[in-house]
C-alpha cells in the first residue's frame, strides 16, 4: 500500500503517522510537501496529519485548506482515493470543503489533552472495517479547537447516512451530537479529532487506533 | 484605499471565547454585561477600483468561514 503524509510548515504529527503507516503497512509513506502541486502516482491513501498548520493562523486549517497541494488531494479525493485528515487534518478537511460543518474552540475553552472513550457508530466504512459497530475503544485526543458544529439539517443528514462514524461517548469539547469523526458523501474521506496513530502499538500504551490502518489496507488491496 | 471586514459569529452559534471575557468581566465587577461576542477585524489595503463583488468573494473563499461566521464590509470613502 502506498501512502502519502502532508506536510505543512506547522504540522507535528505527521511523523507520528508516518511510523504508524509504515508500522502497519510495512512500507514507508511520501512526505509531500505543501508548497508540492502533485501527489505521488497510484497513491492508495492520503493522510492529512495533526498540529497546528500555518501557526492556526486566521482559523485552524483554514490557510492549509488553501495551499497547492490540497488541490491535488482534492482530485485524489474526487477520484475515490482514500484520505485520512486526523485532528488539525479533520480541520483542513472541513475548511477545503471536503467535508461538511465546522470545529470550533473547544466548549469548555481548554486544550484537551486525554484518552477519551469513543463508540465506532458505523463498521462498514473502508476506515472502521476491523471494528465492530457499537464497539468502544479508547484513542487519545489532543486539541484546542475540536468543537464539531453544523446547522441542524446537516446533522440530520450525517446521522441519517450513517457518516458519523466515531462518537465520543462522554463530554469532549462540545462537538454537536458528540461527534468525534465524519466521513463525506462517497465514504473515503475521514475526518476525527482523535489520534488513531497515536495507539498503534504496545508501547503507547494502546493499540485501538492500529485496526483503523489495517482496515485501510485491506480494503485498498481489494480490486474495486 | 482602507476596507475592513468584520467577522462575527452567527447568531445562534455558541461562542466560548464571548463566554470567557463574560466572565471575566463579571469576575473584575462590571455589572450589567449581558452577553459578549467575540470576532475578528480585518484590515485590508486595496487598489482603487477593487469591486466590492471582489472583495465579498475573499471574504466567502478564505476570510470568514460561512458554516459559522457572517461577515460584513466597511469600505473607506474614497478621498475627496
Amino acid at each position: 500500500m502506498r501512502s502519502a503524509v502532508i506536510v505543512f510548515p506547522g504540522s507535528n504529527c505527521d511523523r507520528d503517522m508516518a511510523e504508524a503507516l509504515r508500522l502497519v503497512t510495512g512500507r514507508a509513506p511520501d512526505m509531500v510537501w505543501h508548497r508540492e502541486s502533485a501527489l505521488p502516482d497510484r497513491v492508495d491513501l492520503v493522510a492529512i496529519p495533526g498540529g497546528f498548520s500555518y501557526g492556526d493562523y486566521l482559523r485552524s486549517g483554514a490557510m492549509a485548506a488553501q495551499s497547492p497541494v490540497m488541490r491535488a488531494v482534492r482530485e485524489a479525493a474526487e477520484r475515490g482515493v482514500p484520505v485520512l485528515g486526523v485532528c488539525n487534518g479533520f480541520q483542513v478537511l472541513t475548511e477545503a470543503h471536503l467535508l461538511p460543518g465546522a470545529l470550533m474552540r473547544n466548549a469548555g475553552i481548554s486544550f484537551v489533552c486525554r484518552d477519551v472513550p469513543l463508540r465506532v457508530e458505523n463498521s462498514q466504512s473502508i476506515f472502521t472495517s476491523r471494528y465492530e459497530a457499537g464497539e468502544e475503544i479508547v484513542i487519545p485526543v489532543a486539541h484546542h479547537d475540536g468543537n464539531y458544529q453544523a446547522d441542524a439539517e446537516t446533522l440530520d443528514r450525517l446521522e441519517g447516512e450513517g457518516r458519523i462514524v466515531f462518537r465520543y461517548t462522554g463530554e469532549c469539547n462540545g462537538s454537536a451530537r458528540d461527534i468525534a469523526g465524519i466521513v463525506n458523501e462517497a465514504g473515503n474521506v475521514l475526518g476525527m479529532m482523535p489520534h488513531p496513530e497515536r495507539a498503534v502499538e504496545d508501547a503507547h500504551g494502546r493499540t485501538d487506533g492500529r485496526r483503523l490502518f489495517e482496515g485501510l489496507m485491506e480494503a485498498v488491496s481489494q480490486p474495486a | 484605499m482602507k476596507t475592513r471586514v468584520y467577522v462575527t459569529l452567527k447568531n445562534g452559534v455558541l461562542d466560548p471565547q464571548g463566554k470567557a471575557i463574560h466572565h471575566a468581566l463579571e469576575g473584575l465587577g462590571f455589572a450589567g454585561v449581558n452577553d459578549v461576542r467575540a470576532g475578528k477585524l480585518i484590515e485590508l489595503d486595496l487598489e482603487p477600483g477593487v469591486p466590492d463583488e471582489q472583495v465579498e468573494e475573499m471574504c466567502r473563499k478564505l476570510l470568514a468561514n460561512t458554516v459559522i461566521e457572517n461577515f460584513r464590509i466597511e469600505r473607506a470613502e474614497a478621498a475627496a
